[in-house]
């Protein structure tokens, strides 16, 4: 028996996990836009940043605030920093020094630094789970059938409006300022943008600290979510927005929304009609079907070889 | 302003370049010519920063500058075009001509953000001065279209406009003429002389097309096998023998 109400719950707890899944498939499709390498520290920056929200949203909570909208403000202005910084170290020690060389290099010293960084989380911060404060309550419900209600919380809501927000000032920045400019010259020609004076290797770093700043509000916005974070909180979230950057199209920025969308969506629903034992299991299949029949992605444009 | 002494480029056993000398005074075309794998593109990209030369120096204005960060060398003024056209394809006309302006720009984000006057007073400039260019070149009414959709002697122009928006002091052109048909040969001779002329830039010119070549050079050097076989006026090297026993082979 299909039940509406059953699908639009699903469907809502879809887009909310893979709005967040899209902010962090950003990162990876912004530096591989630009240096053709994917970045494999890039779910541990996401994971850096969930626990610096919440140490700032504990150290706050000690001062016993009254308006919550600015704790949380402050947490993710203080993740995004601590997140870039990280993101920009991680080009700095893994990629920068080894550019021009084999392209399993850098994926190797990528590799290093993921270990590096979650280990030195499991020794800051213990390998314990650590519960996430839900700050936000309360949702609205509507359509109920049979004892079912459909409702939309104010963290999806929460995690709906941060997500546009991030996306449409990503996507202005891209395509208005003169940094972004930069940028897609820089991916599409880097030599050429080199010669005209843009100096390269700053572009490259910006590229790393941006998808570093998104990837750390999605650490917020998935720590409150899921209501609780360890140190290998990265790894599987890490695996799931490369997936969706790979699936809407490695290289493309809508790509990676779009990619994210369809991937969260496509988990819910695996958790709500089959179980939720399939959830990987599904979306990694969507990965290899994706790589089998169309390698570009559903949005990537066909890689031309340069004579 | 730029001087090339016993430059030599060397990839393996190979090598390209063997003691080339040359050099370049404030407005002048100076061209490069000789028969194919001479090695006159690896000279020009030693002289960019696009190699880093084996042996010998290049001194612009005085100054080393071989072995510098391209991004460097261009903010010097020395800026050049390869044998294929190498636009921004996916990016607008006139985005092409505002990237090329980068370095003119405020490099603060923050001001960028926050949209300042003095902000927008650069990107105003920099928009005017692109506008300036598409003129001149002929492509204005195309500015909004992508770059990969331009004729093949319209992105040859836009080349040359998106290297004068970087206002340099001397442009390396490595055939420019290539694949252009007579009329645009003739258009791409009148702008390379009113470069010279109306805009006083100093030009370096890699060119197969003697017509060209013989019309607007100050001087020419001639390359054979990667060392250098003559250097002169135009008519000298027209009546040189060794370039003729270079091009035509002995009789």
């Amino acid at each position: 028996m299909f039940d509406e109400f059953y699908f639009l719950q699903q469907l809502i707890n879809g887009l909310t996990v893979g709005s967040a899944y899209a902010l962090i498939a950003i990162g990876y499709t912004m530096v591989y836009g630009i240096i053709g390498m994917i970045n494999f520290a890039h779910g541990e920056i996401y994971m850096i940043g969930a626990y610096t929200s919440l140490i700032v949203i504990t150290g706050l909570a000690a001062l016993n605030p009254v308006w919550l909208p600015l704790v949380l403000l402050v947490a993710l202005i203080c993740a995004m920093i601590v997140s870039s910084s990280m993101g920009w170290a991680v080009e700095r020690v893994a990629y920068r020094p080894v550019r021009g060389q084999h392209r399993l290099i850098p994926l190797i010293s990528a590799i290093g630094m993921s270990i590096f960084l979650q280990n030195y989380v499991h020794l800051a911060q213990g390998s314990r789970n650590i519960g996430f404060p839900s700050l936000i309550d309360g949702g609205f419900t509507f359509g109920t059938s049979e004892g079912f209600q459909t409702t939309i919380s104010n963290m999806q809501l929460t995690i709906f409006a941060t997500t546009l927000v991030c996306m449409t000032l990503l996507s202005l920045f891209i395509s208005r300022s003169k940094t972004g400019r930069a940028c897609r010259a820089v991916s599409q020609d880097r030599k050429m943008s080199s010669l005209l004076g843009i100096d390269t290797n700053r572009i490259i770093a910006a590229t790393f600290v941006i998808g570093a700043a998104l990837a750390a509000v999605a650490g917020l916005l998935l720590g409150m979510y899921y209501g609780s974070i360890d140190p290998l909180f990265g790894f599987i979230a890490g695996l799931k927005a490369f997936t969706a950057a790979v699936l809407g199209g490695i290289g493309s920025i809508p790509g990676a929304m779009l990619g994210g969308l369809i991937l969260g969506v496509a988990e819910s629903f695996t958790a709500g009609y089959l179980s939720s034992e399939y959830k990987d299991v599904v979306s990694f299949s969507l990965l290899i079907l994706i790589l089998l029949f169309r390698p570009t992605g559903l949005l990537g444009k066909p890689e031309v070889e340069k004579i | 302003m730029l001087e090339v002494q016993n430059l030599s480029m060397r990839f393996g056993g190979l090598l390209a370049v063997d003691q080339v000398s040359m050099d370049v005074q404030e407005h002048e075309i100076v061209s490069i010519i000789g028969p194919n794998g001479a090695g006159k593109t690896t000279v020009f990209n030693c002289m960019s920063g696009f190699y880093r030369p084996t042996g010998g120096k290049i001194l612009y204005r005085g100054q080393e500058i071989q072995g510098k960060p391209d991004h460097k060398i261009s903010r010097m003024g020395l800026v050049r075009t390869f044998q294929h056209v190498r636009l921004f394809s996916r990016m607008t006309v006139v985005e092409n001509l505002l990237v090329a302006q980068h370095r003119h720009l405020n490099t603060n984000l923050i001001a960028g953000l926050l949209n300042t006057p003095s902000y927008r007073k650069r990107e105003q400039k920099s928009l005017d001065r692109a506008a300036y260019w598409l003129d001149r070149v002929g492509l204005l009414e195309l500015a909004n279209r992508e770059a990969g959709n331009l004729a093949y002697g319209q992105q040859r122009r836009l080349e040359i406009a998106r290297c004068m928006v970087t206002e340099p002091e001397l442009l390396m052109l490595d055939e420019p003429a290539a694949g252009l048909n007579p009329n645009e040969t003739r258009e791409l001779n009148e702008l390379i002389i009113s470069l010279k002329e109306d805009y006083n830039v100093s030009i370096v010119l890699i060119e197969h097309d003697m017509s060209l070549v013989m019309d607007i050079s100050d001087r020419i050097n001639v390359i054979n096998q990667g060392r250098p076989l003559a250097s002169g006026k135009p008519e000298d090297i027209q009546k040189n023998d060794d370039v003729i026993k270079a091009y035509l082979g002995e009789a």
